[in-house]
């Protein structure tokens, strides 16, 4: 009994200890649960979905699945920052033309875009093309928000001593208004991750052919929920890691002004 | 500095470019629906899109899936609320409690929660519940971080004179923890609402049995794309007049 109060202080000390605990305490509790008192059809327990892991897989189309939609996320991000980028900058270098766009950009970033995803569907089909195109709506504009915000709080009085010192346009654009810029834009990158993985996974769960909104379904038709946990958990795995490299990219650049 | 007559100027001719570019696109959508021959299944008619939507509010037939989606919205937004708050304003009567529980809600936040919906459809049926269960789940994260955030970053000296000029627990809740927690919750409680709104929509779109996104959905399998146009304004503008009026309790709850 003497040993509680340094395992106390120990505790008290490292609160990510306590925080595991809590975790391990969460899935014990599940573990128990879905082993005897909730219908197996429905859900299983978290070590019968870790053993069946590696056989969900091998079901034939799972790998070639995941590949699919890693690829549509990443084209639909890529194509969030390039367009993002263009138009946030557009919109946002002039503050005429920031007056006039920039509550055009709110109004539709503040539109449901699930009210159109059916239009996303029959105008780019039920492939791939149609899971970009909605990613990219969902991303594309906290990108340009952020964009527009970061050049917005440029101090004018940067830009005026750069271009009394006789810098030309691209000059002023490559050494005043990008480094100023860099904090937000790696800003706009993560939200526009969290928005592109939202509206990726959106469609892909609405209509599918080969990603993983098929096997979801399938697997839910199919009364499956060790591999729809299986399959959750990894697609999961795969936001985390996408949207942890992004924050890591923004601390890494956001550094600079302290 | 400019003028307030040049201000004016300028804003007047921002709103100009803003009306311009609706009408624009108005106008673009009707002359290519009409003259340059866009098949009308891909995109209807603008005029036509209209009359449906007089239609539509006309005859009242939005009233069920309307019912059956507030329905949906309205409980679980009570239930993150209420589960979301409690757990939040417990978990941050302790600084190390926050330590603890903080990062693990901000880390399982990360997670694009649209996910789950399988499992929940799995669950809970093709019926309400699972909705009701998305919408939840989606909007406690906001909720509870930001119910930790606002009770557990009250400054010190506050609640320290407070104690000091001798206030019992109950005033010290009343008179500085709440004032000072309120506008925190409040922001975090518009959040969670417009992301249960929109994940209860979507869930519709995916799998469902009524509701406005399952209307929607049933309209463009049916090619009715007339309706399903104007049901999408429909959607959209209920979404606005929701959004907007949270806004303004928020703004309101703010004031106070």
């Amino acid at each position: 009994m003497r040993r509680w109060p340094a395992i106390k202080r120990y505790m008290l000390r490292h609160p990510g200890v306590a925080r595991l605990g809590v975790v391990i305490v969460l899935f014990v509790i599940w573990e128990i649960a879905a082993r005897w008192f909730i219908d197996p059809l429905f859900m299983s327990p978290p070590s019968s979905v870790l053993v069946s892991l590696p056989q969900m897989f091998e079901i034939s189309g799972v790998p070639g699945a995941l590949r699919i939609t890693f690829w549509e996320l990443a084209v639909a991000f890529a194509m969030s920052v390039a367009i993002g980028l263009a138009v946030g900058l557009a919109v946002g270098l002039q503050p005429f033309s920031r007056r006039s766009f920039m509550p055009i950009v709110l109004l539709l970033y503040g539109t449901p875009q699930v009210t159109i995803l059916p239009l996303f569907i029959l105008f780019f089909g039920i492939g791939p093309a149609s899971k970009i195109a909605f990613g990219v709506s969902h991303g594309i504009f906290p990108i340009i928000v952020t964009i527009v915000a970061g050049v917005q709080n440029l101090k004018p009085i940067l830009l005026t001593s750069a271009k009394s010192m006789g810098a030309n346009r691209w000059q002023a654009f490559r050494y005043v208004i990008f480094p100023h810029m860099i904090p937000s834009f790696f800003t706009g990158m993560r939200l526009g991750m969290t928005g592109v993985l939202l509206g990726v996974l959106l469609a892909e769960l609405y209509v599918s052919t080969a990603g993983i909104g098929y096997f979801t379904t399938l697997f839910t038709q199919n009364f499956e929920p060790d591999n729809l946990l299986g399959l959750i958990a990894t697609l999961a795995a795969m936001a985390i890691i996408l949207n942890e490299l992004v924050r890591r990219a923004e601390n890494h650049f956001a550094r600079w002004r302290d | 500095m400019l003028g307030n007559g040049k201000r004016d100027a300028a804003s007047a001719g921002s709103r100009a470019v803003q009306v311009a570019f609706l009408v624009g696109l108005l106008l673009l959508w009707y002359v290519a629906t009409n003259y340059w021959g866009v098949s009308h299944l891909l995109l209807p008619e603008p005029v036509q899109v209209f009359w449906q939507f007089v239609d539509i509010i006309k005859t009242g037939e939005y009233i069920d899936d309307l019912k059956v989606t507030l329905g949906e919205l309205a409980t679980a937004f009570a239930v993150s609320c209420t589960t979301g708050v409690t757990l939040g304003y417990l978990i941050s009567r302790s600084q190390y409690l926050i330590r603890v529980f903080e990062p693990l809600f901000a880390g399982i936040y990360a997670i694009p929660i649209i996910l789950f919906l399988p499992l929940y459809v799995l669950m809970f049926g093709l019926g309400p519940m699972s909705k009701v269960a998305l919408g939840t789940t989606i909007s406690f994260f906001p909720i509870v971080l930001s119910t930790i955030a606002g009770f557990g970053y009250v400054e010190r000296t506050y609640i320290v004179s407070a104690r000091s000029m001798g206030a019992s627990e109950y005033q010290l809740f009343r008179y500085v923890l709440l004032p000072a927690a309120l506008p925190v919750i409040l922001t975090g409680m518009r959040m969670g609402f417009t992301v249960a709104l929109l994940s209860i929509i979507g869930s519709e779109t995916i799998a469902s049995l009524a509701g406005l996104g399952h209307r929607i959905v049933h309209l463009a399998e049916g090619m009715d794309m007339a309706r399903m146009f104007a049901y999408i304004a429909f959607v959209v503008a209920i979404a606005a007049i929701l959004n907007t009026v949270v806004s303004s309790l928020e703004a309101g709850g703010r004031r106070r």
